[in-house]
């Protein structure tokens, strides 16, 4: 059982859409309990993993190695650390809530729309334990395709639109990627004589900075599409926008956060001469500012409620890019714990759209204003989550952007100065979105009978509620789960750096 | 030189033997035994009774070849018979069988249901047969030409059809002329060696110097013809009419059996014999590789014709084996060979889908006709998703790993700009396979449709293909060995 426990994790969910496909069609009540209790199951096999991790071991927990393709090298080779881990509990807790939540919002085709999420399911958590490249290169490309019908069938109106866009960016970032991930094949050959893609061995090689440099580009566009960092983040307020609430929760909430992990378990680790060079690292470092900056303008000026939040996401992830090519311990850590604050802020806040609009079919900001007054638990929900997103002290942002902070300000001091602009900016537009919405008096006839959150909707942000609190009161857990892994790979970008500069 | 036919001959021949006599067998049964047309589906039968015996026949030879190694020539070495022959020989065989299955209902529902289709369909693959087990120029010439005039014929069996004469018209004129240039390209290479014999071609090519001007012509002419087969850009044009004209089922043969057959022949004259005039025909297939990816991807965009796209599809395809060829490596050609039978297994089974939507009085040909197909059958629907992201090239499905295996053999051998380009482009063609995948999925019915033309037979040719596809995808390794298997001596 334990020595399998990865494996459990990774297909029950596929295990539930085996059995989903020979449930009636007509049973809709069925296919939803079923979904629901799949995704439960998902998340019950995932605790013992969490609870069994051991924080003081070095390396990697829980591995499986198994040959796949043994004529290429390639293996079924999973198992976590502190970073994957919480990864992997950040999508069964999210995967669960999200499929929890659509009850009520899918009434068409639910059969194919659960079968959607639970493949995702699989995928997502594919990607954050595998330590084989190809193989998480294949997860990786899977991903794609059941967001695609989620945003393209379950959308709002322009969802075909968005749903190919994200596809075809993410593809075209990817299969550079795979170019990447060849190069490193052969270049491992060349030097051992041996074809593999174990990350482990991978990390082994020794390459010049320049072909290093031209890897980490390949990487960069794989991953940066993903994250998606500015100036390839067209396509996320497209999609997030169209996507249906579910399908934006697990977009925000997992999916963006592959292209962070991605940075942090291959271009840092594998190509440590490049990720500390100076002239990668600044262009990152402003991309990233680049894009906190942007995402906050541009949020602060959205008339559409979700397309704010989307540009939201556009800002905060700039801070997790930040805080990763600070390349210290605190500016990655802080980045590993505000890619989780982000999944359960900005998960809520696509959640609280979600109601009103389940309740409107608008999601013009205009449209709104005093809602406090009609739904006052609803007010209460908006305001932890708005208030957690913004970064406010004993809530999880706060910790997450703090560290980042800090670590960016070790790094360079003008970056910080630029990052903490973005903080105010972000404060500035949730805080005007929610006075647009929720005070004052109520302004719209049409508001007036809104019912209040039901139970259902209840139980969806309650957790989420307290985890955010939990996260804001007590974050020791999550630095103390981190502190190896990131220690691990600062010391190597840092060593290499300090060898390279013993030597000149 | 005494014994005229010894038992290694027999050996060797047999499969091309069994699928002839069956071939011709069908003709005399069709109008002997089963006269009647409701007996038909008793031809179908015998196909894959025929197939039955050629696949027994390829098996033992395998197990020869398992046993004692090597390869295995006959008729003073005129064929031969190697794993990698085999390997092609499997699947022509695979096509056949799935075509024939296939065709039964399509054929009764354009009301041009005729026995001697399924000889015809034998016979081709007896032209096939030579062009992966011929070793030797006029051999081969005979095979290509049984195979291309089956096909003619095949191409224009919608006798009342004036698209399906139009196509077979196009088809034979263009057909024709690419003969023309491979039988002047074969004669260039006989003046040059002395001899038709492969061995003997592969002798002259080394001495020669690459940039010897008639030596160039040969491979110039040889490679044109053989680039029209395998409908590569510039020489696509007959491939988009061809395959829209045709009966859905002859265009799945056409767009597999045949091109899979010319790459066989094209695969064994550039990396075999020809090798070592590689700096000669390298920069004919860089370019027609390069131009049968841009123009088939971009091209493919602005169909509104199912079957039109997937030609267009077919040539950008094409252009991706060629990149392997190109790379030349053995991680090239096996990632030819994986392609190849991917690209067998995906392309057959998106063609079958759109038989089953080809029904009375509705040529279910159409992007639109794809509507909401999903809801109306979700296996199919189910089904032509497998398909369609195998085209793409998606894990986890077979199309992935033939790309795959290009991509790596072009990064092996230093062809990055290559690599880039084949990489960005696999964006381009997600574009329009996912145009299909929407109106299957997403798109629904503007009018209520009759109910799919669908047959048992179809339904296990769908399954062969799917479940395929799909194990290419997650399990490739068997598949690997054998390629590797193939490709080496």
């Amino acid at each position: 059982m334990q020595e399998h426990l990865l494996s459990i994790i990774l297909f029950t969910p596929l295990l539930g859409v085996l059995v989903l496909m020979f449930l009636p069609r007509s049973q809709k009540t069925l296919v939803r309990l079923w979904a629901n209790i799949s995704a439960a199951a998902g998340l019950l096999v995932s605790i013992p993993l969490i609870v069994n991790f051991n924080r003081n071991a070095d390396g990697m927990q829980f591995v499986e190695r198994m040959d796949w393709i043994p004529s290429m090298g390639v293996q079924y080779l999973i198992g976590v650390d502190g970073i994957s881990v919480l990864m992997v509990m950040l999508t069964t807790i999210m995967g669960f809530l999200a499929i929890f939540s659509s009850w009520d919002a899918v009434k068409d085709r639910e059969k194919e729309y659960y079968a959607m999420f639970l493949i995702q399911q699989t995928g997502m958590i594919g990607v954050f334990i595998s330590m084989d490249f190809l193989l998480f290169y294949v997860f990786w490309e899977m991903v794609l395709v059941p967001m695609y019908f989620i945003i393209g069938v379950w959308g709002g109106p322009r969802k075909l639109y968005a749903a190919i866009k994200f596809f075809l960016y993410t593809l075209a970032g990817g299969v550079m990627m795979l170019l990447g991930i060849l190069t490193l094949y052969f270049v491992h050959f060349g030097q051992t004589g041996r074809y593999t893609f174990e990350i482990a061995e991978l990390m082994k090689l020794n390459m010049p900075l320049g072909l290093q440099q031209w890897v980490f580009w390949a990487f960069f566009l794989g991953f940066a599409v993903k994250v998606p960092m500015f100036p390839f983040h067209t396509w996320l307020p497209d999609a997030h926008t169209e996507a249906p609430t579910a399908g934006s929760v697990i977009l925000a909430a997992v999916l963006l956060k592959m292209g962070t992990y991605g940075f942090l378990r291959f271009s840092l680790p594998l190509l440590p001469k490049a990720s500390s060079d100076h002239t990668i690292v600044t262009v990152l470092a402003t991309l990233s500012i680049i894009g906190i900056l942007y995402g906050a303008f541009v949020s602060l000026m959205q008339k559409d409620w979700k397309k704010l939040v989307a540009y939201s996401s556009v800002s905060h992830l700039g801070f997790c890019t930040l805080g990763i090519f600070a390349l210290n311990q605190a500016g990655i850590a802080g980045s590993v714990i505000q890619q989780i604050n982000h999944g359960i802020s900005t998960g809520m806040l696509f959640l609280v759209v979600g109601v009103i609009y389940e309740r409107r079919h608008t999601r013009e900001i205009s449209e709104y204003g005093g809602l406090a007054h009609v739904m006052p638990n609803y007010a209460i929900v908006f305001a932890i989550a708005m208030l957690s997103s913004a970064g406010l002290p004993l809530l999880n942002g706060f910790v997450g952007e703090f560290t980042i902070l800090q670590g960016a300000f070790d790094a360079n001091k003008t970056w910080a100065a630029f990052a903490v602009l973005g903080v105010i900016f972000g404060a500035a537009y949730l805080l005007w979105l929610y006075q647009r919405t929720m005070l004052g008096e109520v302004t719209n006839e049409k508001n007036k009978g809104l019912p209040d959150l039901n139970w259902r909707e209840w139980a969806v942000f309650l957790p989420l509620i307290l985890w955010a609190i939990s996260i804001g009161v007590y974050p020791k857990p999550y630095f103390d789960i981190l502190e190896k892994p990131v220690a691990q790979i600062v010391h190597r970008v840092h060593q290499t750096a300090n060898t390279e500069a013993a030597i000149r | 030189m005494s014994v005229f036919y010894t038992a290694t001959d027999h050996f060797v021949l047999l499969p091309a033997l069994l699928l002839a006599l069956f071939g011709c067998a069908t003709l005399l049964f069709d109008f002997w035994v089963f006269p009647d047309p409701k007996q038909r589906r008793w031809l179908l039968m015998f196909l894959v009774l025929g197939e039955i015996f050629a696949g027994v026949a390829y098996w033992r030879q395998f197990d020869f070849l398992s046993s004692h190694g090597g390869e295995l020539t006959a008729f003073n070495g005129a064929l031969i018979v190697d794993h990698y022959s085999l390997f092609f020989h499997s699947i022509f065989l695979v096509t056949t069988l799935v075509v024939g299955l296939m065709s039964y209902r399509y054929m009764e529902v354009r009301e041009e249901h005729h026995g001697e289709y399924y000889g015809l369909l034998m016979l081709a693959q007896t032209g096939m047969y030579f062009l992966a087990s011929g070793y030797e120029l006029v051999t081969i010439f005979i095979g290509l030409e049984t195979m291309a005039v089956t096909f003619y014929v095949l191409v224009g069996f919608l006798r009342s059809d004036k698209r399906s004469n139009e196509a077979a018209l196009k088809y034979l004129l263009l057909g024709g002329l690419s003969s023309g240039f491979l039988a002047y390209g074969f004669s260039l290479l006989y003046g040059l060696a002395g001899s038709t014999k492969l061995a003997d071609i592969g002798r002259m090519a080394a001495s020669r110097d690459a940039s010897d001007p008639i030596l160039l012509m040969a491979l110039g002419t040889t490679a044109v013809g053989l680039l029209f087969k395998i409908s590569a850009a510039p020489f696509h044009m007959w491939a988009p009419d061809a395959y829209e004209g045709a009966p859905t089922a002859i265009t799945a043969f056409l767009a597999v059996g045949s091109k899979a057959a010319s790459f066989a022949l094209l695969l064994r004259l550039m990396v075999g014999p020809l090798g070592a005039a590689r700096a000669s025909w390298e920069p004919i297939l860089v370019a027609a590789a390069v131009l049968s990816i841009i123009i088939g991807n971009l091209a493919a965009v602005t169909q509104s014709n199912t079957k039109r796209l997937l030609a267009y599809s077919g040539i950008n395809h094409a252009g991706y084996i060629l990149l392997g060829i190109v790379a030349g490596n053995p991680t090239g050609i096996k990632g030819v060979l994986i392609y190849l039978l991917v690209y067998t297994f995906m392309t057959l089974g998106a063609f079958a889908v759109l038989t089953a939507l080809t029904r009375k009085g509705l040529a279910g040909e159409d992007i639109n006709d794809l509507n909401g197909l999903m809801k109306k059958a979700p296996g199919y629907g189910i089904a032509m998703l497998i398909f369609l992201v195998s085209l793409a090239g998606i894990p986890p499905t077979g199309g992935f790993f033939g790309k795959y295996y290009i991509f790596l053999s072009l990064v092996e051998t230093g062809h990055y700009s290559l690599a880039v380009l084949a990489a960005l482009f696999v964006a381009v063609s997600v574009y329009y396979y996912f145009r299909l995948i929407r109106a299957v999925f997403v798109d629904t019915e503007e009018q209520e449709t009759p109910a799919l033309s669908t047959s048992f037979g179809l339904k296990v040719g769908l399954g062969i293909t799917g479940v395929m596809t799909l194990v290419l995808g997650m399990y490739p390794e068997p598949f690997l060995r054998l390629a590797q298997l193939s490709i080496s001596r």
